[in-house]
């Protein structure tokens, strides 16, 4: 549990179709340019929701399943899902603190370089 | 929004079961492979809450940006769990031409224990 190496996830359009089935969230923003282009966005976008499901993966990966006490985040840049391709994200940790009984992970995650998720943190029972 | 929206529950929504199909569905499509339910899967049951509270307001959710998403876990979710979502604003600021509304949820099991607490900002209107 001391090496957090990044976890890297791609996301493609059939990707979010997925997550809008298991999720029940329909927002065409997620689905159609036009809709997309319409709200001022710079493309058809991932769920927030998702990206952090992304870190919560990712957590459970570095911690082996930990029991989750917290996890959050601001939702900051919109990942931006092409039409054929994927978007890359990556999920890593900026810092670690632990006490006895807690991991607490401030997380980082960033697509093309570019942060999309602010101040993300998970706090997970040892 | 009017004020008087502030500080007082909304109707609960539940009881919510926590199905294995349903969990299955959302760990692989968020890549979760920890045991159990994924910590942030209760966002379906959120999102049902947060539907009603804006069809109560007269809100339209098409004006609605998810700013923020924070999950407080005192025991992890399971399934065979039979949720319910108790909503509430605590908060309501003005941001530009937009309105940020502070939400707080209390998610309680079937014997009513509490099981987490979730508190997301939604922005509403503006250019966001």
């Amino acid at each position: 549990m001391t090496d957090f190496v990044p976890q890297v996830f791609s996301l493609t359009r059939a990707d979010l179709l997925a997550y809008a089935e298991a999720s029940g969230d329909h927002n065409p923003i997620h689905s159609s340019d036009e809709v997309a282009a319409a709200v001022g966005l710079p493309g058809v976008i991932a769920h927030g929701m998702l990206t952090m499901g992304l870190a919560a993966a990712a957590v459970a990966h570095w911690t082996e399943g930990a029991d989750v006490l917290e996890i959050g985040t601001k939702f900051t840049s919109p990942v931006v899902v092409p039409a054929t391709g994927a978007a890359e994200v990556v999920i890593g940790v900026k810092s670690s603190t632990r006490t006895e009984e807690t991991l607490t992970l401030v997380l980082e995650a960033t697509c093309d370089g570019q942060r999309v998720l602010g101040n993300p943190k998970a706090v997970v029972r040892l | 929004m009017d004020q008087s929206v502030l500080e007082r529950d909304f109707a609960p929504v539940g009881p919510w079961p926590v199905e294995p199909d349903r969990v299955a569905a959302f760990a692989a499509a968020t890549r979760y492979e920890g045991p159990g339910v994924p910590p942030t899967f209760p966002i379906i049951l959120l999102n049902d809450a947060m539907l009603a509270f804006l069809s109560e307001v007269g809100a339209n959710l098409q004006n609605i940006v998810h700013g923020e998403q924070r999950f407080t876990w005192h025991r992890p979710v399971a399934v065979g769990d039979e949720l319910t979502a108790t909503m509430r604003i605590a908060s309501l600021r003005a941001l530009g031409g937009a309105e940020l509304i502070g939400t707080l949820t209390r998610i309680t099991d079937a014997e009513g224990t509490l099981v987490g607490e979730a508190k997301a900002t939604l922005v509403h209107g503006g250019a966001a």
